[in-house]
């Protein structure tokens, strides 16, 4: 690098000195980087509207409003499945017998007093609902979206013991008749219970609470 | 220079100066002959080299198919799946142009699999072919990109549930993931906005990038010439009158007429089932695809289609018993490459990464892990140029280690393939499980296991 042979004249300018040459390079490449920069920053700024334009519409969002189900019809140890939001929301009328292995099977749930889970903090007790009779859960897994299925106690393909809950078709997922997940299973935390309330005895509202949510 | 160039072709002849002319405006005659005519070849691919040019095909097909679909597919939620089911009733032909372009797709993935087991086999990832290897790679993803946005399109139960579970993934990742699945799918279930994007993908955005990649993997492959299965580089050797290797023959016409040979094979075996089984008993095309989606009851059994399942048996196999052993596979793995390497700050790298992994594994879901365990097990095919320690490239002469964990991988490959369809049960996940660690022996111990492996000396000249 210390024999730099000497530059030759310039092809445009051959009567222009050397340093002034130099500079004028100088103030070239200064010139390129600042036009690199500025339209690097201009071509960020334009790929925002197109990032942008992939996230849900006004119409999507507006589409969450609240659902009314009928539940006069429900008898004990019926499901009925409404849809909120595009997702699958379960009312369950559990019976006496269902509700009492909520309270035998703790032991072997992942997260029993739902500490990690999603629900209304009206709902975060051993039923996960506002009258322990009825469940209200999305019934959306946890751990990759799939709708799990109603199992009822006693049902050959669940193995022996087996008291009655959901599993899921897609990773095997087992949840109790409360949502909670048993422990070692693919889905990390237990099913969301969405915000609802009761209009009346046979009426129930989701996605909407008593505060009015 | 072009002008300075005695013109290639006898000017009296109508063709010729024909010719000539666009040669004088376009380099046709140098292309053809650098890149087919005087492109030579070892002279002893055997039937693990027709892959490479019946993806092509392949290709070709889909891309044919895919145009015609399109004139009457519709991508919207409310009229896919009918639109679909109007192509194959009621467009004249309609039945054949799908079928062709489904069986298509799983052909993509029977003949790309044999494509990289062919370079497995014979190390054409090895150096100086580092880079068609990783071109190679990023079709492949590219290729699952591809395969995975189509499959939505037909709007069936499998469509969407399949949708479902693989956009959920990105839902996993910490903090963000929540809000990426939403961004992905526009809406906050799958719906019409995650039809209509993945149209847009499957039939234009990611077929530009696969145009481009595969671009970029043959003129990688013809700048160092072609691997063969002996592994020795035939450009060592040439010819002092030529100047070309003596153990090549040019492209064409020794391996056009070779490639011709098998695309007639390979059309025949792709026209037995695409008119005679066109479902292959559901797992070309699913048993519950011919129901139309559903958002609120999934299908008592879903799984992706066979050329995924090797991934998926892998995401559902990280179960949090795994976890443990996984922690003692990550810390072998970090202490073998700090006793292997000499620098202090790669040794620190290594423990260190090892210990973040292993406290991330006890930190974490589970189901994180899985999501980034599927992605390592297709990544992790890039980084086999580094991974590979062998004095030489074929299996012809690697010993006998290699050849067990090579076999070993197939294996895995085939029960993670086969498990990935079946229904999840305990003793499933555990054979999976077990697999899923020889899946990653395979690649992250093979800088051990190639060194300390014996070979065979190469030989000079390919043996045919």
């Amino acid at each position: 690098m210390s024999s730099n042979p000497p530059m030759p004249p310039h092809p445009i300018a051959p009567d222009r000195p050397t340093e002034a040459l130099k500079d004028a390079d100088t103030t070239r490449r200064n010139l390129i980087v600042g036009t690199a920069v500025a339209g690097g920053l201009a071509g960020a700024v334009v790929a925002w509207p197109f990032l942008a334009s992939l996230s849900p519409s006004e119409r999507a969002k507006a589409a969450g409003a609240p659902v009314e189900a009928d539940i006069s019809e429900l008898a004990p140890g019926q499901m009925l499945v409404v849809e909120w939001r595009g997702k699958p929301v379960w009312i369950l009328r559990r019976d006496e017998t269902m509700l009492k292995t909520l309270k035998d099977d703790t032991a072997r749930l992942a997260d029993p007093m739902s500490k990690r889970s999603q629900q209304p903090a009206y709902c975060q007790n051993e039923w996960r609902s506002i009258k322990p009779e009825y469940l209200v859960a999305v019934g959306i897994c946890t751990h990759l979206g799939c709708s799990p299925l109603m199992k009822p106690a006693g049902d050959a393909s669940m193995g022996s013991g087996w008291e009655g809950g959901f599993l899921c078709p897609c990773h095997g997922s087992r949840f109790d008749l409360a949502a909670r997940v048993y422990a070692n299973m693919p889905a990390p935390d237990n099913l969301p219970v969405p915000p609802y309330r009761f209009a009346s005895d046979a009426k129930v509202v989701i996605g909407e609470d008593t505060k009015g949510a | 220079m072009a002008e300075a160039k005695a013109p290639a072709y006898d000017n009296a002849s109508w063709l010729g100066r024909t010719l000539n002319w666009v040669d004088e405006r376009f380099p046709l005659t140098v292309l053809w002959k650098s890149q087919v005519a005087e492109y030579y070849a070892p002279k002893n691919f055997n039937f693990w080299y027709f892959f490479g040019s019946l993806a092509l095909l392949v290709l070709v097909n889909q891309i044919l198919t895919g145009i015609f679909l399109t004139m009457n597919y519709k991508p919207d939620a409310n009229l896919a799946f009918a639109s679909v089911e109007y192509i194959m009733r009621e467009v004249p032909w309609g039945w054949l142009i799908r079928y062709m372009h489904s069986t298509g797709a799983s052909a993509f993935f029977i003949v790309v699999y044999l494509h990289m087991f062919r370079g497995l086999m014979y190390g054409s990832y090895r150096k100086p072919r580092e880079l068609t290897w990783i071109f190679g790679c990023f079709i492949f993803l590219c290729l699952m990109a591809e395969a995975f946005f189509g499959y939505l399109l037909p709007w069936g139960q499998m469509s969407y549930w399949g949708a479902q579970v693989i956009v959920n993934l990105f839902g996993a990742i910490p903090i963000i993931g929540e809000d990426l699945a939403i961004w992905i799918r526009g809406d906050y279930v799958i719906g019409d906005a995650t039809l209509n994007r993945f149209f847009a993908f499957h039939v234009i955005a990611i077929p530009l990038v696969l145009l481009g990649l595969i671009v970029a993997h043959l003129i990688a492959l013809h700048e160092t010439g072609s691997n063969n299965p002996d592994g020795v580089e035939i450009k060592k050797l040439k010819d002092p009158k030529t100047g070309h290797p003596v153990d090549g023959i040019p492209f064409h016409p020794y391996y056009t007429v070779k490639d011709i040979f098998g695309a007639v094979i390979f059309l025949i075996l792709f026209s037995l089932v695409v008119f005679f089984a066109p479902e292959v008993g559901g797992y070309f095309l699913e048993h519950n695809n011919f129901i139309p989606a559903d958002s609120l009851k999934t299908p008592s059994h879903i799984a992706p289609v066979w050329y995924f399942t090797p991934f998926y048996s892998i995401l559902r196999a990280t179960t949090e018993s795994m976890m443990p052993w996984l922690a003692a596979f990550v810390a072998l793995v970090a202490v073998l490459t700090a006793l292997s390497v000499r620098s202090r700050v790669a040794k620190l790298a290594a423990l260190g990464i090892a210990a973040v992994l292993i406290v991330g594994f006890f930190t974490l879901d589970a189901k994180v892990w899985g999501v980034v365990l599927m992605g390592v097990s297709v990544l992790v095919f890039l980084g086999l140029p580094w991974l590979d320690k062998s004095p030489v490239r074929s299996i012809r002469y690697k010993g006998p280690i290699f050849k067990v964990m090579l076999t070993l991988f197939v294996i895995a490959f085939v029960v993670l393939g086969y498990l990935g369809i079946q229904p999840p049960t305990p003793g499933g996940t555990l054979v999976s499980q077990i697999f899923l660690f020889v899946y990653f022996a395979f690649f992250l111990l093979m800088p051990w296991y190639t060194a300390i492996d014996s070979h065979k000396p190469e030989p000079k000249r390919v043996t045919g």
